[in-house]
């Protein structure tokens, strides 16, 4: 496919089901172009994590995703040596061969092969390059990570001292995705591209539920957009994201609506809005939001 | 974009990036480069995609794009009268830090010596009403509160750490089997290990708290740049009409410096009080993501709320909700015939889990020590 323009990719990426708006085509443009990572951040359900999928499938590439948490260090990143497999091996070299001939120099080298190296996502990315590699919720992960990410992220290349250097033939394409519980260290932002992804605007959400979920009737996709979008404006805890718009459609359809009522909607809020509070003061509102 | 002078179209770019540094982001060298590489990819006659790419290239966090709409509006957008101007936000007050008695230099190395010539003196201080120092006793003060030691609180961690007694470690009983070319070895055990919790400090910086912030902040200060507790797990907010992170100014190591730098980041000084709204703020724009999560969260202020209190015992319920502990320190308590009657503290009393003075150091004292154990 040829990604030689912004709009080519907003296309492409409407290949896959997924509706970028201008800005952030621009944005995937630019990653593209220059091979820099994308740093995309935003409210929870805006569909940072569905732009990392699509882009794989866009490109028809693997996707390898790393979700940070706090303590994840190197050894789950990149990769470690399989302990177990290691020790079995050396047990059965020395049950397989008589006493004083094994040779101890042979018998190390053979442990630290190609068949008990653990390869971890950003490695296998390398490896795998073409690839689409997603480092999800990375502000969860603490700061020596990060510093150990921008390692990886500047020169494509990891070193395994046993093993040698892997280096990427292609750079893979790098998402990294924030919900913001902390800020990010600057150094990492500067290697970065960077994009806020907002709510969607009422009609780019209807066509995202239409594209997403085609079973779904048109007048039911636009009431359920509508909906959330007016929640969106009712100061609510969490306000809803697009996923959970989805999961709503979804929701009413398994039910067999076509069209929302003051019942049908009060009876399946728990698909949009997780807050009791939230759940009240909805339900106060809505027959007159869908009124309005 | 057309100029009456012309330009080459990377002097104008570079030029932007400029005025952009002055208006407060971050605009490295490198990120400059990144710019014009960008912008040349998708064009620099089009505008709408220059913009694009320089809010990818240039801008880090959603704060930054407001400026940079702003500046980059000032730079490229239509207009007859030169000189161009950048766009910054409106000056505001600030208020100076409070003069030192004798000459200012005497702060910097020979902190000891101050402390011990004064040695009767302090202890005086040590309950003396903050607000009511005269300016050689409050540089004693700002002194004192330098040498206080502040202490992380800590939480059980996810990850482990070797033991002698616990759970089996599998992983390094193997390794040492492994080491001792596969002789079982010793059997080595683990626990699960201690990580230092989160602080977020609020501080109100309404007018009605201004005899105290000068000596607040420092404690804040103190905080974030103190090497046992220095780090990613310190965060400064501002309370008042509206909310301002405070972290990053606080973290020069100066505390006369990082004061000032504090006082031109807020924009509210001595200004009202919104306290439930600017703390939805900080719990809708920081707090429900995981700053607050788990966090001991610390509220500098005396309550004098402006308008309905209801807001602020909705938002302190909340913060209560998503917060290991609730510290709230009022100035006023310390003082005598204090009664918790104005109706924001009335509101928010219930959500705290602590309630202590902060009028004097060994108030502060108190606080960190509260702090440390939570």
């Amino acid at each position: 496919m040829e990604l030689t323009s912004p709009e080519s990719i907003r296309f492409a990426l409407e290949g896959t089901g997924y509706l970028a708006d201008d800005d952030l085509a621009t944005v995937v443009y630019l990653a593209h172009g220059m091979q820099r990572p994308l740093l995309l951040e935003g409210e929870p359900g805006t569909g940072k994590t569905a732009l990392a999928e699509a882009l794989a499938q866009l490109a028809d590439v693997p996707l390898i995703r790393l979700q940070c948490y706090e303590g994840i260090d190197a050894t789950q990143a990149l990769y470690d040596w399989d302990f177990p497999r290691q020790i079995l091996h050396l047990r059965t070299l020395e049950a397989a061969s008589k006493v004083g001939e094994l040779d101890a120099n042979e018998a190390e080298k053979s442990l630290f092969d190609e068949r008990f190296l653990l390869a971890r996502p950003v490695l296998q990315a390398l490896r795998e390059a073409p690839a689409v590699l997603l480092i999800d919720e990375v502000d969860r992960a603490d700061d020596e990570f990060e510093a150990f990410l921008l390692e990886v992220l500047s020169s494509w290349s990891v070193s395994i001292p046993e093993l040698g250097t892997v280096t990427a033939v292609t750079p893979p394409t790098v998402v990294l995705t924030s919900n913001r519980t902390r800020e990010l260290h600057d150094a990492l932002k500067r290697r970065c591209l960077y994009h806020w992804i907002d709510h969607p605007g009422l009609a780019r959400e209807v066509a995202i539920v239409r594209s997403r979920l085609p079973e779904v009737s048109r007048r039911l996709a636009e009431q359920v957009a509508g909906l959330v979008q007016q929640l969106r404006d009712q100061q609510l805890l969490k306000p809803p994201g697009v996923a959970e718009t989805l999961d709503w459609a979804r929701a009413l359809h398994r039910l067999g609506v076509d069209e929302i009522d003051l019942e049908t909607a009060s009876r399946t809020l728990g698909a949009v809005v997780k807050y009791r509070e939230d759940t009240d003061r909805v339900k106060q509102a809505l027959d007159r939001m869908l009124a309005g | 974009m057309s100029l009456g002078i012309a330009h080459e179209p990377d002097e104008i770019l570079l030029g932007f990036t400029r005025a952009l540094r002055s208006a407060g982001l971050a605009v490295t060298h490198d990120r400059a480069t990144s710019f014009l590489e960008a912008a040349s990819l998708v064009g620099v006659g089009d505008p709408t995609a220059t913009y694009r790419a320089g809010v990818a290239t240039l801008c880090g966090s959603p704060d930054d794009l407001v400026r940079y709409s702003h500046v980059f509006e000032a730079w490229f957008g239509a207009r007859e009268q030169l000189p161009r101007t950048v766009a910054r936000e409106k000056s505001r007050e600030i208020s100076p830090p409070l003069p030192m008695g004798e000459p200012g230099e005497e702060l910097g190395e020979s902190v000891p010596d101050v402390v011990q010539a004064a040695a009767s003196d302090v202890e005086l201080l040590r309950h003396r009403d903050v607000a009511h120092l005269k300016p050689d006793e409050k540089a004693l003060l700002d002194a004192m509160i330098r040498a206080l030691v502040p202490r992380l609180p800590r939480r059980r961690a996810g990850r482990r750490t070797p033991w002698r007694r616990g759970e089996l470690d599998m992983h390094r009983t193997l390794r040492t089997t492994l080491r001792q070319m596969g002789e079982p070895g010793r059997v080595e055990h683990r626990r699960r290990g201690t990580t230092p919790r989160r602080v977020v400090l609020l501080v109100d910086v309404s007018a009605s708290m201004r005899p105290y912030v000068d000596a607040i902040l420092r404690l804040a200060h103190l905080v974030t740049t103190s090497p046992a507790t220095m780090g990613p797990k310190v965060e400064v907010f501002s309370l008042g009409t509206r909310l301002t992170r405070l972290t990053l100014p606080l973290r020069n190591s100066d505390p006369e410096l990082a004061l000032v730098r504090a006082g031109e980041t807020v924009p509210d000084w001595s200004g009202g009080t919104r306290l439930g709204e600017t703390l939805r703020a900080f719990l809708d724009r920081w707090g429900a993501r995981g700053m607050a999560r788990g966090a001991v969260v610390v509220v500098f202020s005396d309550g004098w709320e402006r308008g309905d209190a209801s807001e602020l015992g909705q938002q302190m319920q909340r913060l209560h909700r998503l917060a290991h502990r609730v510290v709230w320190v009022n100035p006023h308590r310390g003082k005598e015939g204090y009664e918790p009657v104005q109706q924001g503290i009335e509101a928010a009393l219930p959500h705290c889990d602590e309630f202590i003075a902060g009028h004097s150091l060994q108030a502060f004292a108190e606080v960190l020590e509260v702090v440390g154990r939570a």
